[in-house]
């Protein structure tokens, strides 16, 4: 069973045993407007909870993505280079960042659940 | 919404910048740019009077149209880029300066001109950009035979009988219009325009990437006080009579420039790969030593590609010129490149 928790910036983690997916919510593109760069992290960086992982840069602006837990980068999402819209047209489907494998899960339990962030968006 | 020059400004509309900016290249977007300043001019010979603070040619400016000079300081330093109309048959200029400019502008040539010509600023007069391929077939339809218009014409006429200054100019790279009109006229003018199929509106957001495509300076980024004329590479803004007569100000120290050459000049630049290199960023040659600095940079929707504008070292400037630059902490390879970066499109007069 994967679950999914968000950060008050806006980044989202699914967590499937120690394996944690990375991106952003549909608020914060909607926020940023067309993406049209991300900068991934490189494998097998070693990233604490709140270090700067990823940038993305819309038409607008730059801006930082951070770890929402503490792991290495496994995998990124190479066909965000090709095709960063997918990160406007997904969010938090096929326009995920980053894999990373888990160093504290307990660290997932401090971010907010999906209701949660819900009603830290309605509130901003 | 955003704050920008103490109004409330759209960067985008729901559609996004995108496609606004692609819209605007193949059909028609609608901008509302009424932040701008607007004024009258008037004085026994207005265009005479203003030429103490620009190099522009003023007193040869032909009636029915409108020119763009270079406001100065003493010092030759750009105070701000504007328009000056001359309207068939009115001894008054017309003036559209930029926004966060306007008291300042206002303020300067009230003075510089105090005694030869009289300023009156417009306050309730509003301004509507319509750009793109579509503008003169859109805005036949309200104002019959004002596609007749060519670049840089201007006329005083009745869009939907609505009493309007209409130039065919603007700040995008296409053809298209800017119009003046009362302030109380503009929402029923532009959801007029808004209906017509081939309008879109478009937010500061587009209007930034559509006229770094096609080259032209945003004031405070890409020009300013410590920034000249031969340097911003904008030498066309000072008239031939003028450097004959050298009656503007800073002339000597400008013509000087001219003659020497200036030690840095604004370029084009393109940045390899996708990521945009952003104002502020520092440019570096192949030695890795800082050559100047990025004034405009972002992403050029029309090139899918990133796009950027700065000042280099004059020995810089050539076109091809490999440079480097920073971009947090990381080297990415860029080159001078010719402006515009998307042809203009304008409808000039054959």
């Amino acid at each position: 069973m994967s679950e999914t928790r968000f950060t008050d910036q806006h980044e989202w983690v699914r967590i499937d045993g120690d394996e944690g997916t990375v991106g952003i919510t549909k608020y914060a593109t909607e926020q940023l407007g067309d993406v049209v760069y991300v900068e991934l992290p490189s494998v097998g960086k070693s990233l604490a909870k709140g270090a700067e992982a990823a940038v993305v840069e819309s038409v607008k602006a730059a801006s930082e993505v951070y770890a929402p837990i503490g792991g290495a980068v496994t995998t990124v999402n190479e066909a965000l280079n090709a095709d960063p819209a997918t990160v406007n047209a997904s969010p938090e489907g096929d326009g995920w960042f980053f894999k990373m494998k888990i160093a504290d899960a307990s660290e997932a339990t401090k971010l907010m659940t999906a209701a949660a962030y819900a009603d830290y968006v309605k509130g901003l | 919404m955003v704050p920008f020059a103490g109004y409330d400004m759209p960067v985008q509309y729901p559609s996004g910048i995108i496609k606004e900016h692609l819209h605007t290249r193949e059909k028609a977007g609608l901008f509302d740019v009424s932040h701008m300043g607007q004024a009258f001019l008037s004085g026994a010979d207005p265009a005479r009077a203003l030429e103490r603070v620009t190099p522009a040619d003023l007193a040869g400016l032909k009636q029915g149209m409108q020119r763009y000079g270079l406001l100065l300081n003493d010092q030759g330093g750009i105070k701000d880029d504007f328009m000056t109309t001359r309207l068939e048959g009115e001894p008054a200029l017309f003036l559209v300066v930029n926004a966060s400019m306007k008291e300042s502008d206002f303020a300067y040539i009230g003075e510089r001109l105090k005694g030869v010509a009289t300023l009156a600023p417009q306050p309730d007069r509003a301004l509507l950009a319509l750009q793109g391929p579509a503008a003169g077939a859109v805005l036949s339809r309200h104002a019959p035979g004002i596609d007749g218009l060519t670049f840089m014409q201007v006329v005083r006429t009745g869009i939907a009988g609505i009493p309007a200054i209409v130039g065919r100019t603007g700040y995008t790279g296409e053809d298209g219009f800017e119009i003046s009109i009362a302030a109380k006229d503009a929402e029923v003018l532009a959801r007029r325009l808004l209906r017509e199929a081939e309008v879109m509106p478009i937010g500061l957001g587009a209007r930034d990437s559509l006229r770094l495509e096609a080259g032209l300076c945003l004031y405070g980024h890409d020009i300013d006080e410590t920034t000249d004329p031969v340097e911003a590479n904008l030498v066309w803004a000072i008239g031939k009579r003028r450097k004959l007569e050298k009656d503007f100000p800073a002339a000597d120290k400008i013509m000087q420039a001219l003659h020497c050459g200036a030690a840095r000049k604004r370029v084009g630049i393109r940045p390899d790969g996708k990521a945009p290199v952003r104002d502020g960023a520092e440019i570096l040659n192949k030695d890795g030593r800082v050559i100047g600095r990025i004034t405009s940079g972002g992403y050029g929707p029309s090139l899918n590609a990133p796009i950027a504008m700065g000042y280099v070292e004059a020995p810089y400037a050539g076109d091809g010129t490999e440079l480097g630059l920073s971009v947090r902490g990381k080297i990415v390879p860029a080159r001078v490149a010719p402006m515009p970066f998307v042809a203009h499109r304008y409808k000039r007069a054959i």
